[in-house]
């Protein structure tokens, strides 16, 4: 028995050591990892290169312009010597935007020579649209000679309804003058056309307003800024007719007819901009926050200019808007002001009254005032809607960015054309749209993939991948349209892109997990692990202790 | 006009939103409600419309089955001001007012379904106003419901995400709480402006019980803010030095602190109602558009007539 105890004794103690070892192999091995897996956050694999290469933004405008020269404009030895084509390149290194210009030169064929034989700018632009359709982006300029009498006095540039152009030919075509010069002289021309037919440096540096800091040097630019919507998918326009005294007037406004004629078409044609959802209402017993004051100068109630911004306040809260969409409102509201305060006039700061009787606020609508005149209550009024539309369309260019600047000395305008609103202020909308939607989904598929870098324990779920992609995708095709040149696919593309970084950032289930400060994170594993390690630990401790102690009684052995 | 246009591009701001929030429940809480009302009630005076409020209330006050005076919320003990009003609109109630839905308003991360009165729908011209009260019993947090808090480094995680997301032009933070100060500590975005009620390690007291209802009806901060924001109106010219000085040491017993490093402008130059109310920036409309009279219209009857037989 003696001799089997120290035996048995080493045995079990060896057994023991196997197992703690066991033990110990088993947490290490696979008790960690475990862990490690079981806590840690899915996040789903995100195109972070390429969502890097994008937001360097490098972007390219291609434009393309065609020039016809009309006869009596180039001498015929010109005519022969002229390169068809001819590409220019402009660069802004610091915000790394290129435009290139793409000019096809021709002479004009004889159906264009009669119709530039009208007798004025308006008639020649109507036959030569029926002649041909630009592609959108694109533009077309006519060179007239100098001499001829389609342009008024002073004018050089006529600005058509589509996207045509009429140039007066500088200087007289001598005999001498090399094509170059020539060339160089109608560039410049071509130039200034461009910028106010298709984009100007200044336009698309404030559609990029975002990700450049600009110095504001033009207040005009600011203000357009300001004024117009952000682009949005979808907006909500709503026409209201305040009616304050309904006993003395009883209003009817014909509103779902006018829609039809006036605003309809307008918002067909920028149906590739954005969706519009339209809708009218009356509202009674509605006044203005604002008491006009009587002006017996002009036997009228006013309401002066510093006083206009008090008066939307308390009429918003009774305005309403659709609960379901998200999406930015317009106002327009109509005033007919009661029997008391009638006729009311509008005036601006130098105390002159205003024609249109109308005043807008940038990015929420406007507001018009209409001054009905009726000697024996209650009145009974058919309000004019063609007057009312035609300040309400204003406005509605206004708001969604169809840009007012008045054009350079020696141009003219021509009229908007029955969707009021021009092909080419059409095709200017959408180069500042496409560049604005580029940059801000740029700038939002960044500023995820930045912020699911910074803060670890948000979960990325695969659908949220899914849309990051979809939107890389979409991205990388409208900058590549934007280099072709085809600016219709390019904002098609630039909206889709926006809707899949936006559906991406705002995606709820990226809410990030409740931050735990390190104390925390300590005081809820203690109390877990440190009672099972420790045992372990110890006996660890204890066999390495002892495999000491052997090695040390061999060595004294063997000496 | 020149001076007009000056003003328009000087706060670069052309809409303003405001939440307002109550973080704490029960009837001895009173307070909280009734200093959210009272801001809520002079920022709809100035003009913010409801629509652009979200006003949320952990615990409902003016229906409590303990409130002697029913659908009233007094601020002062003579009940002079009845707070509540008969047009308040609270977005979140209750139950609703939890830590992951204010943060899902600010960062905008709300599910689809939610309608449009509960979200915040700013830009990046939106001046916005938040104003948190409730109870925190330590340095970094605040309590929401008496059962979760929320800390400071996530508030600066928020408003980061908000900048990020360019959702809003300048941000002025307001709370009444005790340390209110640590709450925005780590605030790191720009155009932020921070006031709070007191300092770490300090307590924020409440002003004046009343004896008929029963408890303590507002908090002394929020209280002589509501004094000085009585005398604001819509074309007032205080700035925001007036604001921070507002309930000095000898009234509010805490030292009420302010934060204006990561901010762009001059506290000087920023106006009360930059931010308290909403003045609308308006133009004349100077262009028109001629339209022709309704001939097209009349022919589209015709023909539609002609196509329905």
């Amino acid at each position: 028995m003696a001799v089997d105890d120290p035996q048995a004794v080493d045995h079990c103690r060896h057994r023991g050591r196997l197992a703690a070892l066991a033990i110990a192999v088993v947490v290490i091995a696979v008790g960690v990892p475990l862990w490690w897996k079981t806590t840690e956050t899915y996040r789903a694999w995100l195109p972070v290169t390429q969502i890097n290469q994008l937001a360097q933004l490098q972007l390219q405008l291609s434009v393309e312009v065609e020039v016809v020269f009309s006869r009596g404009t180039l001498t015929a030895e010109h005519q022969k010597k002229i390169d068809p084509t001819h590409t220019r390149l402009e660069e802004h290194p610091t915000t790394v935007l290129r435009y290139r210009y793409e000019t096809r030169y021709r002479t004009a064929t004889i159906m264009e020579e009669d119709a530039l034989n009208q007798p004025t700018a308006a008639e020649t632009d109507q036959s030569l649209h029926l002649l041909s359709e630009s592609p959108c982006g694109s533009v077309v300029i006519y060179v007239v000679p100098e001499s001829s009498t389609l342009l008024p006095e002073g004018v050089s540039v006529y600005v058509g309804q589509r996207r045509t152009a009429l140039l007066r030919a500088g200087r007289p075509m001598r005999v001498g003058i090399g094509l170059k010069e020539v060339l160089a002289h109608l560039e410049t021309q071509v130039q200034q056309v461009l910028k106010v037919m298709s984009f100007s440096h200044s336009d698309i540096t404030a559609a990029l307003s975002d990700r450049v800091r600009l110095d504001y040097s033009s207040r005009e630019g600011l203000a357009d800024s300001m004024r117009a919507f952000k682009s949005s998918p979808g907006y909500e326009i709503t026409f209201s007719l305040l009616n304050p005294d309904p006993k003395s007037h009883h209003l009817h406004w014909d509103i779902e007819a006018a829609v039809q004629s006036y605003i309809q078409p307008l918002l067909s044609k920028l149906a590739p901009v954005a969706d519009f959802s339209l809708d009218s209402q009356i509202l009674y017993y509605a006044v203005l926050g604002v008491n006009p004051r009587f002006d017996p100068s002009l036997n009228a109630y006013t309401l002066n200019a510093d006083s206009l911004s008090h008066v939307i306040n308390p009429v918003e809260a009774r305005l309403g808007s659709s609960a379901a969409s998200s999406n930015p409102v317009l106002n327009f509201l109509l005033y007919v002001p009661d029997a008391r305060h009638s006729p009311l006039y509008i005036t601006d700061h130098r105390k002159y009254t205003v024609v249109s009787n109308a005043f807008s606020s940038p990015r929420w609508g406007g507001i018009m005032v209409y001054n009905v005149n009726g000697t024996e209550l209650p009145v009974h009024i058919n309000i004019d809607m063609t007057r009312v539309m035609g300040v309400f369309l204003a406005q509605l260019r206004l708001m969604l960015g169809v840009q007012s600047s008045t054009p350079p000395p020696g141009f003219l305008v021509g009229p908007c054309g029955p969707a009021g609103l021009a092909d080419w202020e059409l095709d200017r909308l959408l180069w500042s749209r496409s560049v604005e939607n580029v940059a801000t989904a740029t700038t939002t598929i960044t500023s995820l993939a930045q912020l699911l870098d910074q803060i670890g324990n948000i979960v990325i779920n695969d659908n949220i991948a899914e849309q990051v992609s979809a939107a890389v995708a979409s991205l990388q095709l409208a900058v590549g349209q934007l280099e072709a040149g085809n600016l219709g696919l390019a904002l098609q593309y630039s909206k889709e892109a926006i809707l899949h970084s936006e559906r991406a950032f705002f995606d709820p289930s990226l809410l990030h997990l409740l931050y735990f400060p390190d104390d925390q994170k300590f005081a809820i594993y203690i109390p877990l692990f440190l009672p099972m390690c420790v045992p372990i630990l110890l006996s660890l401790l204890k066999m390495a202790a002892e495999a000491r102690q052997r090695r040390r009684e061999r060595q004294d052995k063997k000496e | 006009m020149q001076a007009k246009a000056g003003q328009f591009f000087s706060s670069g701001h052309t809409n303003n939103w405001a939440v307002l929030v109550c973080t704490s429940r029960f009837w001895f809480n009173y307070r909280h409600v009734a200093n959210t009302l009272s801001v809520y009630r002079s920022v709809k005076r100035l003009g913010i419309p409801d629509s652009h409020i979200v006003l949320m209330l952990a615990d409902d006050m003016a229906c409590n089955h303990r409130n002697p005076k029913p659908a009233t919320v007094f601020s002062h003990k003579n009940m002079e001001l009845n707070v509540y009003g008969d047009d308040v609109e609270v977005d979140y109630r209750g139950y609703e007012v939890t830590v992951e839905n204010f943060l899902r308003v600010l960062t905008g991360r709300l599910p689809p379904s939610t309608p449009r009165s509960k979200r915040l729908l700013s830009d990046d011209h939106s001046n916005i106003l938040i104003y948190l009260t409730g109870t925190s019993r330590w340095n970094g947090f605040l309590k929401f419901q008496d059962s979760e808090e929320i800390s400071n480094v996530e508030l600066a995680d928020a408003f980061e995400q908000m900048w990020t997301k360019r959702r809003y032009n300048e941000l002025l933070f307001i709370i009444d709480t005790c340390q209110g100060a640590s709450m925005y500590e780590r605030f790191y975005s720009p155009n932020l402006m921070a006031l709070a009620s007191s300092q770490v390690g300090e307590d924020s007291l409440s002003h004046q019980p009343d004896l008929a209802i029963g408890v303590h009806l507002m908090d002394r901060y929020t209280f002589y803010l509501l004094e000085f924001l009585e005398d604001i109106h819509p074309a007032s010219t205080a700035n925001m030095n007036d604001l921070f000085k507002v309930c000095p040491k000898s009234q509010c017993v805490s030292t009420p602190g302010h934060r204006t490093d990561l901010f762009l402008r001059d506290p000087g130059n920023v106006l009360i109602t930059d931010f308290f109310g909403s003045v609308r920036k308006v133009e004349i409309t100077m262009e028109t558009i001629n339209l022709t009279a309704p001939m097209v219209f009349s022919i589209e009857i015709i023909i539609k007539n002609y196509c329905n037989q």
